[in-house]
């Protein structure tokens, strides 16, 4: 069977000091929560650490408290099972739920946190592979080597990103802050992540995610569609997340973010304007089919998946769409079921 | 449920169909069971094997001197510390343990490393160093039969990389196309994919005194035994092979394997066992999967339906090794005969090397490709002809005791009650109708143990030896249990006999050096073969404990009863110590071979012969998305002629297990290649049904009651899984109109049949021809007479 190398594990008291131990043994050092994403990775060689920072025993980690806002803050040691099993989450950000509650299955998460979600590695089936296996095939950029193997012309890494809470949260505006023993920061979800598999984290190696924050969700719903082979365990080949807002019967605004056709969740959001105005009645009676496509037609098109998933790439484009249409249709039956 | 009555030739059944847990199960899913890779003896070595990273390649150097200087490492051997060549099949002996002159896949095995513990072992391994000279691979059916660029894989193959031919007439076969009403042809391709146990295999080897014992998951420890005493050149007598309980074969753990013979050689050289566990990516590597087959089949039916002549022609992807290559490439052809009664029948094979991972023996071992395309075919020919597909295999059935075109012996036979049985159970489900509903039927039948061994021999099959005395009843047999329950069949068995329970048997078996032989757990015959065995030997210590109490009690042997623990009025122990007392040690002996008179005579006709056939049908019902190509399989109903169930919930068990895995194969299992390496190989890739793809699944027995299997019974173990998939690829054809003649079915295909449509062509996905092949001139044999056809 694979092994997991050797490391020393580290545990600090308190966030504050998990910040320093990242601060004091730089590249050498991981930080490791649930150990779902990093633990496999590390026997295949994808990821080497000679230190793990754990993060999972912290209680201040754990905390889940309404904000001033109306909003939430959730600890990002919080597992995602502890999410899914929240009824009072659910009927806020059912969205957000789903997404948690689609990742891999029952017993992942019950160790993976909803911050080891936010960071989970982007993904491409030349990458996740063993090292003897990355070797015969030559490495690539990602880890050991120096070019892309599914898009060999490619400048960066073309690696997938294959969070399914990320979208959620960002269609959400959530935030999260950022800890290190330089400070605190609050950025947007969307501003974690960069355009790139490799560098797929616009955050310090040594700061760690303490909370994230979802804003009030008033007059909101919102809905995640993953598309994948099978009902548990596998990773997205295309992930929708929307978020509708509507007072009355009218839709006052909405959001789209899709996932795993890109190295980065896309904020489609512009895609979503023609939905303002429309009522959930008619979108969902079926008046608006023709603007509901253009919708989904505009989302996707920033969707470039690559041969380096599961299944066709051309098919998880047009799933892509399929799902757009679908996660608008579930977010407008949450909200016109609310206002009725 | 209520099956057919509890008796046999007379006698009242106790035990036998009785829906008992299996003798196994208690160790099982309490964690008790040691496994293979749970064996753990004093100063144990742990052994990594170097594989090779080119597809095609020739080697030109192996230094393993800087694996000798990692710490913890012990002992390093190469291709040149054993360089017997060896092979399942006596015809294709083109294995060797490590390569030292060429590797023909990724993955192939070059050089292993015995250390103190798994981490050295694979320091070892990073430590050696190999110079390849590349070769260009072949990674296709189509690519192989072009004449090779640089070498072919093989020296002994040829022309190009052909294995292996065969081509073979029974009876007229142009005169039975001319005299068709209606001629249809199709093309069909099936993927490649693999068994995917959950246990990875495991070896463990001890040597001592000029004996080597090797304790691994195989499924045939006799085979094993036998190359390992031929790789090591040792007597046969100074190697055991025992067979570890098993977390699962399907047909995987079939050929003696590179990790058994290393683990050997390395105890022997080190004098400290040794053992090698595999990774699930190694797994992959070692595969002997099922094979990808195109297949293209041509039908003439006259104006009723009847089938007047059928050709059908098959390639195969062998990859890398022989393995069981010239069966599985018969096996294509060998059994379309044994549902429909074929008047003139040609079958031309062929199988052909490529730098891939070596195909082999996978549950139905080469005939669920054929049997997919030949019921998706007959499905195309009633839809031509506007005859219900069900009324068109029913014209073509064969009938119980009849002998086929190709000489096969058909005896108990219950094709018609399996049909009769599906299609009432399912039949509320094929009247509901809705957009994207569909519902798909198909039949086939399969070998209850190959009619002849792998190598010549004359040797009783499987044999069984029962001691009974102070220690109990202990029965010694060669078979061994992979997980389909052949302990608990022979402990029914023995038990019925000996008027005890299951659990009063002891049992050791699948242990070279303790038990007399049985063949293996393969061609499902360890209950028709090791089961006859057994019925023997207890039917014999029953005969002898029997006489000792009649002459005791003064009465005829008729006259006393066994049953429940007692042999007339005395206890069993009380019987077993009269007769210990008047005949000295009590031990009996059965064995069973296979009658001569159940196949041909013409070259090739070794495949497909057997004792009995057991007869499976399969309704589907499923809903596929035209949107998404997504399909959704609601229920499978499936009607099993088992003959006779000897533990009922045994037998339901393999029902459901092959109808999941033909299920996986049918929708996603792929062993896909890409740059020359397995696309996927690890249990999050290679995708498989959850729990949550896993429909409902009916179960419904026919018993025949087999004039020659024990109490009647006949296979389960890989029947079931056969008429499951056509089944899909039918129900998916009446729920969206289109063909998907390609399996797996996956939603990109049938959105591409979908839209083929649309574009106004056929609304089809599938290989639009089939290569050409250089087959061989014919065999003419000529089909049995009138009188020969009916037994």
């Amino acid at each position: 069977m694979l092994r997991l190398p050797r490391f020393r594990y580290l545990r600090p008291q308190s966030v504050a000091e998990a910040a320093d131990l990242m601060a004091e043994h730089g590249e050498q050092a991981m930080l490791v929560a649930g150990g779902t994403d990093l633990l496999p990775k590390m026997k295949r060689g994808q990821m080497e650490a000679e230190i793990l920072v754990g993060l999972g025993h912290l209680a201040e980690l754990r905390q889940l408290e309404r904000s001033d806002d109306g909003g939430l803050r959730i600890g990002a040691g919080v597992t995602l099972s502890q999410i899914v099993h929240d009824a009072a989450l659910a009927r806020l950000y059912p969205g957000y739920v789903r997404a948690a509650a689609l990742v891999s299955s029952p017993a992942l998460r019950n160790a993976g946190t909803i911050g080891g979600n936010l960071c989970v590695d982007t993904r491409c089936n030349f990458y996740d592979q063993s090292y003897e296996w990355r070797m015969a095939v030559g490495f690539c950029m990602k880890k050991d080597g120096d070019i892309c193997r599914v898009a060999p012309a490619s400048k960066r890494c073309r690696a997938i990103a294959s969070s399914d809470t990320a979208p959620a949260a960002m269609a959400l505006g959530a935030t999260v802050t950022l800890v290190s023993s330089a400070g605190r920061r609050e950025v947007p979800v969307s501003a974690l992540y960069e355009d790139d598999g490799q560098f797929y984290l616009a955050k310090a190696a040594d700061e760690i995610i303490e909370s994230i924050q979802l804003p009030a969700a008033t007059d909101w719903s919102s809905s995640y569609v993953k598309v994948r082979r099978r009902g548990s365990i596998d990773f997205p080949l295309a992930g929708v997340a929307v978020a509708l807002k509507a007072a009355g019967p009218v839709i006052e605004e909405g959001r789209i973010v899709i996932t795993a056709v890109a190295s980065r969740p896309l904020d489609v959001s512009e895609a979503a304007e023609p939905l303002v105005g429309c009522t959930l009645a008619s979108l969902l009676e079926g008046q608006r089919d023709e603007l509901l496509t253009g919708v989904a037609a505009s989302a996707a098109r920033p969707a470039k998946p690559l041969d380096n998933a599961d299944l066709h790439y051309v098919w998880r484009k047009q799933m892509t769409r399929r799902g757009v249409e679908q996660a608008v249709r579930e977010a407008a039956t949450a909200l016109l079921a609310r206002s009725a | 449920m209520n099956l057919s009555p509890a008796t046999h030739d007379g006698q009242a059944l106790h035990v036998v169909g009785k829906p008992l847990p299996r003798v196994e199960a208690v160790g099982k899913v309490t964690g008790g069971t040691l496994y293979a890779d749970d064996i753990d003896l004093s100063g144990l070595l742990h052994c990594k094997l170097l594989r090779s990273h080119h597809a095609h390649a020739r080697v030109l150097s192996i230094d393993t001197s800087s694996a000798l200087a990692v710490p913890g490492v012990v002992a390093v051997i190469t291709g040149q510390d054993l360089p017997a060549r060896y092979g399942i099949m006596p015809t294709c002996e083109d294995e060797v343990a490590l390569e030292h002159e060429k590797v023909r896949f990724v993955g192939d095995p070059v050089a292993a490393v015995a250390a103190v513990d798994e981490a050295a072992a694979l320091a070892g391994c990073r430590a050696i160093r190999v110079e390849y000279d590349p070769l260009e691979a072949v990674e296709s059916i189509e690519q192989a039969l072009l004449s090779p660029g640089s070498e072919p894989i093989h020296d002994y193959a040829g022309p190009a990389n052909i294995h292996r031919l065969a081509a073979l007439e029974f009876g007229d076969v142009e005169a039975g196309f001319a005299r068709a009403d209606h001629i249809r042809e199709d093309v069909f391709f099936f993927e490649g994919n693999t068994h995917l146990p959950m246990e990875q295999h495991s070896a463990t080897a001890q040597a001592a005194n000029g004996h080597v014992t090797l304790w691994s998951s195989t499924q045939n420890p006799h085979y094993v035994q036998r190359i390992l005493a031929s790789v090591l050149d040792l007597p046969m007598g100074h190697v055991r092979v025992v067979a570890a309980p098993h977390g699962g074969g399907f047909g995987g753990k079939c050929d003696p394997f590179s990790h058994e013979i290393v683990v050997c050689k390395l105890a022997m050289l080190t004098g400290r066992p040794v053992k090698c566990t595999l990774t699930r990516e190694e797994v992959f590597y070692t595969h002997r999967g099922r094979h990808p087959v195109l297949m293209w089949v041509r039908t003439g039916v006259d104006a009723s339906g009847r089938i007047c002549a059928m050709h059908f022609r098959t390639a195969l992807d062998g990859g890398a090794y022989g393995s069981y290559g010239p069966a599985s490439t018969l096996y294509t052809g060998a059994l379309q005969t044994t549902t429909y009664a074929i008047p003139a029948y040609r079958f031309e094979g062929a199988r052909v090397f490529t730098n891939k991972a070596p195909c082999g023996p996978k549950r139905g071992h080469g005939t669920p490709q054929p049997r997919f395309a030949l019921e998706v075919h007959l499905d195309k020919i009633a839809e031509e002809i506007g005859l219900d597909p069900v009324e068109l295999r029913r014209r073509n059935y064969v009938k119980p005791f009849t002998r086929t075109v190709n000489w096969l012996r058909i005896t108990s036979c219950g094709l018609e009650e399996v049909t009769d049985r599906v299609l009432e159970a399912s039949r509320e489900s094929r009247r509901e109708r809705r957009p994207g509903h569909g519902v798909g039927f198909a039949v086939s039948s399969y070998m209850c143990g190959a009619g002849l061994p792998i190598y010549w021999n004359k040797l009783p099959h499987s044999e069984c030896v029962i001691n009974v005395g102070r220690g109990g009843v202990t029965l010694f047999c060669g078979a061994t249990d992979i997980g389909q329950g052949s302990d608990s069949v022979l402990a029914t068995v023995a038990a019925e006999e000996l008027g005890l329970s299951p659990g009063d048997i002891r049992l050791v078996t699948g242990d070279t050096g303790l038990t007399p032989v049985d063949l293996g757990s393969y061609s499902s015959r360890v209950t028709f073969m090791a089961g006859n065995a057994a019925r023997m030997a207890a039917s014999r210590m029953r005969e002898l404990i029997v006489a000792a109490v009649a002459e005791e009690e003064g009465c005829a042997p008729s006259e006393i009863e066994v049953r429940e623990g007692k042999i007339g009025r005395l206890m069993f122990e009380e019987a077993a110590v009269l007769a210990e007392e008047r005949l000295g040690t009590l031990s009996s002996h059965g064995s069973y071979s296979p009658p001569a008179d159940i196949g041909g005579r013409y070259k090739g006709s070794g495949v497909g012969p057997s004792p009995a056939y057991s007869y499976s049908a399969a309704v589907v019902d499923l809903d596929a998305d035209h949107c998404t190509g997504e399909v959704h399989v609601n229920k499978v109903w499936l009607a099993h002629d088992i003959g006779r169930a000897i533990n009922e919930l045994a037998v339901r068990g393999q029902v459901e297990g092959g109808v999941y895995m033909a299920l996986g194969e049918a929708l996603m299992e792929a062993q896909v290649y890409r740059d020359g390496l397995h696309k996927q190989p690890s249990m999050l890739d290679y995708k498989s049904l959850t729990f949550l793809e896993m429909p409902e699944v009916e179960t419904i027995l026919v018993e025949t009651v087999d004039p020659e299997g024990p109490y009647g019974a006949k296979e389960v173990g890989q029947g079931p899984l056969l008429p499951v998939i056509p089944a899909v690829v039918s129900a998916v054809h009446d729920a969206l109109g289109v063909w998907v003649d390609e399996v797996p079915v996956t939603p990109e295909k049938i959105l591409k049949a979908l839209d083929a449509r649309a574009k106004g062509k056929e609304g089809r996905f599938g290989p639009k021809s089939f290569p050409d092949v250089p087959y061989p001139p014919l065999v003419k044999v000529t089909p049995p007479d009138a009188a020969a056809a009916a037994l």
